[in-house]
């Protein structure tokens, strides 16, 4: 959903934009990879070491992605953890979220990390947490593309019944990005 | 209106490769469509599938990939575009119809889309079916990009009517799952209804009839060599000394990597888009401006084999370099920066790797392996099927669907997969061969697309073993299709037939037929330990809605459970089901509500009797 409307974006910026995306059979719990590439690079796939920015829906999955990641990325991620199951039988510990975020920081180039699900709520939507965290991706400037223009996506791209709760997550994470800054 | 179907002429779309292709297919005048569902191809069958009730458009969800082949190849002998659509390993499914309908041919064009998956995101083999267009004699389209996909496959039915043959539109799953910005064209009108003109010497193919066929496959493989060599598909690009070969998502990794080593006036490159048969005068010519060559291409040296047998036959011998220690692998798919890492080494250029960070030193995460969803009703059929079996040596021969994640503990009911239908077969071989119980696992849609031989053989020559049939009502795994046995009328269509397992277990002569509701757990154990007790072929057919299934149809779901003070801890629920709705809090487990799907199983085996539904 978040690279949809990011996508749409850059389609109405008139900015060239590619991507693809590996649901590791998603609904039944396995992870979801999805790259974007702006620009006019004809590949859809982004190799180790060389995106621009990480957005982490997950704080552990972000770590696990970790390795597409340079020391100039700039690392967005949600802290609001959804443990695999595995840990619940035994089978992994999860990581400690401050030595997480500190990892982060001290291997990239900034790192933004926010409780996207207590400002989806904030919102009035729990299920916009990908509106907070575009928010905030938008607001690292990493991206060719503005505010306003994610903003028209959006409406265009979401239920008329939830437009007014996305636009106002993806302000929320716009300006949660802006205080992690200062 | 659905938005492939946009009268938009010029228009510019975000669009799935597979949603490109599928428009694609529309602005070319498809009038007949079959799939079996399978992943990576499935998206551009869900849309035909939509598009279907408001166009002109006769979309089928066949019973196997063979049935489909047939139903498009008999359309297209009528005289109406039809195109099959598969996943690389349905081909094999059919390919018993591809190899002789290359030698019937067609009137009007008919593609047949195989969806390859370098890597094995969801797939059982990564095989490459290029060879298939070798095998038949029938060409092959391959595609670069989303855009490209949706105009290629519009050439493809040209292509296909032109020939008289059907032509293999081969994709991967990097084509098929990227989405890129399409401009609309116009659609073609759609010719629904044309008619069979008998001639049987033509089109029976008897002995003597097959032997002036296959004449005529020659001589339409020679006129497809000349559309090659002429193709636009087929294109060189840059004049320098070192050769690139390339095909498919490969030419991408290629430019980019060309341009970011800035070595644009070192290379000329061959990207090859009609790549059966291989245009054998343009290569010869590449070949002849080129010091050395690099054939680029996922999968196996299809083009390396051709590129180098041209070569011999003009006396050149320039080292020509494809897969190989220090080049590319026939292994996987490729990425941007393993192109770019070979050819600096190829164009003996400096490169500077990205430089990755470190995470050597980032503590262990998690895995988060695929698991059956909670209150899915597989689980509790794996655990009913376990307990009934207590105490006896097994083996577990399983089939494809969502159920093969039964593989994983703590169920691990699963030993054996080869391919679809092979939980019946190999379960005849088994226990011929061992004196192990043999207990195996196929889903409904499977069962229809190839597990009814394999139970007729079972009863025809007696073996001993006992099947389970899960019935879920759909088709899960690769985004809930219909199937034979599905109740259309739930989805709002009407004008279908619905079969019966039951009917159909019985009517092929098993007698020991037990059927199961699996959230009735002790009930269900009953039943299945004398199934297991019978010499001979025994079937329980386990039927329950696939739960995910259910809450897209917004069924009501039952009450949710919790864990009360009763719990001791054993971790029974856990340890013998794995339902992902449990988590341990302080060293306690504990229910997510919002997971928790009320199927109550793991109420059912508590022995504390501490799970107790949540009250209102
Ligand atoms: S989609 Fe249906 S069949 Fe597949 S795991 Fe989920 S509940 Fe089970």
């Amino acid at each position: 959903m978040a690279s949809s409307v990011l996508g749409e974006a850059a389609l109405l910026s008139d900015i060239p934009v590619r991507m693809s995306e590996i649901h590791g059979m998603a609904q039944r719990g396995g992870v979801v990879e999805s790259a974007m590439v702006f620009g006019d690079a004809r590949s859809t796939v982004i190799s180790d070491g060389e995106a621009d920015v990480l957005v982490g829906f997950e704080p552990s999955e972000t770590l696990r992605a970790l390795r597409k990641c340079n020391k100039d990325t700039v690392v967005v991620t949600n802290l609001e953890p959804s443990p695999p199951f595995t840990v619940a039988i035994g089978k992994g510990k999860y990581p400690d979220l401050d030595e997480l975020q500190k990892l982060i920081r001290a291997k990239t180039a900034r790192l933004i990390a926010i409780d996207a699900v207590k400002l989806a709520r904030e919102a009035g939507n729990e299920l916009s947490v990908n509106m907070v965290l575009l928010g905030a991706l938008i607001q690292t400037g990493k991206l060719p593309i503005k505010a306003e223009t994610v903003k028209e996506a959006i409406r265009s791209k979401t239920k008329q019944a939830f437009v007014e709760s996305n636009i106002k997550a993806f302000e929320l994470g716009f300006s949660a990005a802006q205080t992690e800054r200062n | 209106m659905h938005k492939l179907l946009s009268e938009q002429r010029g228009k510019k779309m975000l669009l799935l490769g597979n949603e490109a292709i599928a428009r694609g297919a529309v602005e070319a005048g498809l009038a007949i469509g079959a799939t079996y569902p399978g992943t990576p191809s499935s998206e551009i069958s869900a849309a035909f599938f939509e598009i279907s009730r408001e166009s002109d458009l006769y979309f089928e969800y066949s019973t196997n990939e063979k049935v489909a082949l047939e139903v498009a190849a008999a359309a297209a002998n009528s005289g109406v575009r039809s195109m099959a659509i598969m996943k690389h390993v349905g081909l094999n499914v059919a390919a018993d119809a591809l190899m002789t309908l290359a030698y019937v041919g067609v009137k009007a064009g008919m593609v047949i889309l195989t969806a390859d998956d370098p890597f094995m995101f969801s797939s059982q083999n990564e095989q490459d079916n290029r060879y298939y267009g070798k095998l038949s004699g029938l060409p092959v389209l391959e595609p670069s990009s989303v855009e490209e996909a949706k105009e290629m496959i519009k050439h493809a039915f040209d292509l296909s009517e032109k020939l008289q043959e059907p032509v293999l539109f081969r994709t991967t799953t990097r084509i098929n799952h990227s989405t890129g910005i399409v401009t609309l064209g116009d659609i073609a009108p759609v010719k629904t209804t044309g008619d069979f003109v008998k001639d049987p010497f033509s089109y029976v193919t008897v002995p003597a009839v097959s032997r002036n066929l296959h004449v005529k496959l020659l001589k339409h493989w020679d006129e497809a060599k000349g559309l090659s060599e002429g193709s636009s598909y087929n294109f060189t690009e840059g004049n320098g000394p070192c050769g690139i070969v390339c095909n498919g998502v490969s030419y991408n990794y290629v430019s980019d990597a060309v341009k970011d080593l800035q070595c644009e006036d070192k290379v000329k490159i061959l990207r090859v888009g009609f790549s059966n048969p291989m245009p054998e005068a343009v290569v010869k010519s590449f070949l002849k401006g080129c010091e050395k060559v690099l054939v680029v291409e996922e999968g196996e040296p299809f083009m390396e084999e051709a590129v180098k047998a041209f070569a011999q036959e003009e006396g050149i011998t320039i080292p020509i370099k494809g897969k190989g220690p220090g080049q590319f692998s026939r292994l996987y798919e490729f990425d941007p920066a393993m192109v770019r890492r070979v050819l600096a080494d190829y164009l003996n250029v400096a490169y500077e790797p990205a430089g990755v960070v470190d995470v050597s030193d980032l503590p262990e995460i998690p895995q988060r392996p695929p698991n059956l969803c909670a209150g899915c009703s597989h689980r509790a059929t794996f655990y009913i099927a376990k307990q009934a079996a207590a105490g006896m040596e097994t083996i577990f021969p399983t089939d494809i669907g969502c159920y093969t994640l039964g593989v994983l503990p703590p169920l691990s009911t699963a030993d054996f997969l080869i391919c679809m239908g092979s939980s019946v077969t190999t379960s005849c071989g088994f226990s011929k061969a061992t004196k192990k119980k043999v207990i195996s696992f196929i889903g409904d849609s499977t069962f229809f697309h190839s597990g009814i031989p394999g139970l007729i053989n079972a009863v025809f020559n007696n073996h001993n073993f006992t099947l389970f049939i899960l019935d879920n009502g759909t088709t899960a795994m690769t985004g809930h299709q219909p199937n034979p046995g599905v109740e259309m009328e739930r989805l709002g269509l009407s004008g279908y037939g619905r079969i019966a397992i039951e009917d159909v277990v019985r009517a092929v002569g098993v007698k020991e037929v037990t059927v199961i509701q699996p959230f009735k757990v002790k009930k269900s154990i009953e039943a299945v330990k004398k199934a297991f007790e019978y010499q001979g072929v025994s079937v329980v057919i386990s039927k329950e809605m696939c739960t995910l299934y259910a809450k897209q149809l917004k069924l009501q779901r039952g009450q949710r459970y919790r864990v009360t003070d009763k719990c001791k801890n054993h971790r029974d629920c856990i340890n013998q089901l794995g339902c992902p709705a449990f988590y341990l809090r302080d060293g306690k487990v504990q229910i997510n509500p919002m997971q928790c799907t009320g199927c109550a199983v793991c109420a059912q085996i508590c022995p504390e009797n501490a799970i107790l539904p949540i009250k209102d």
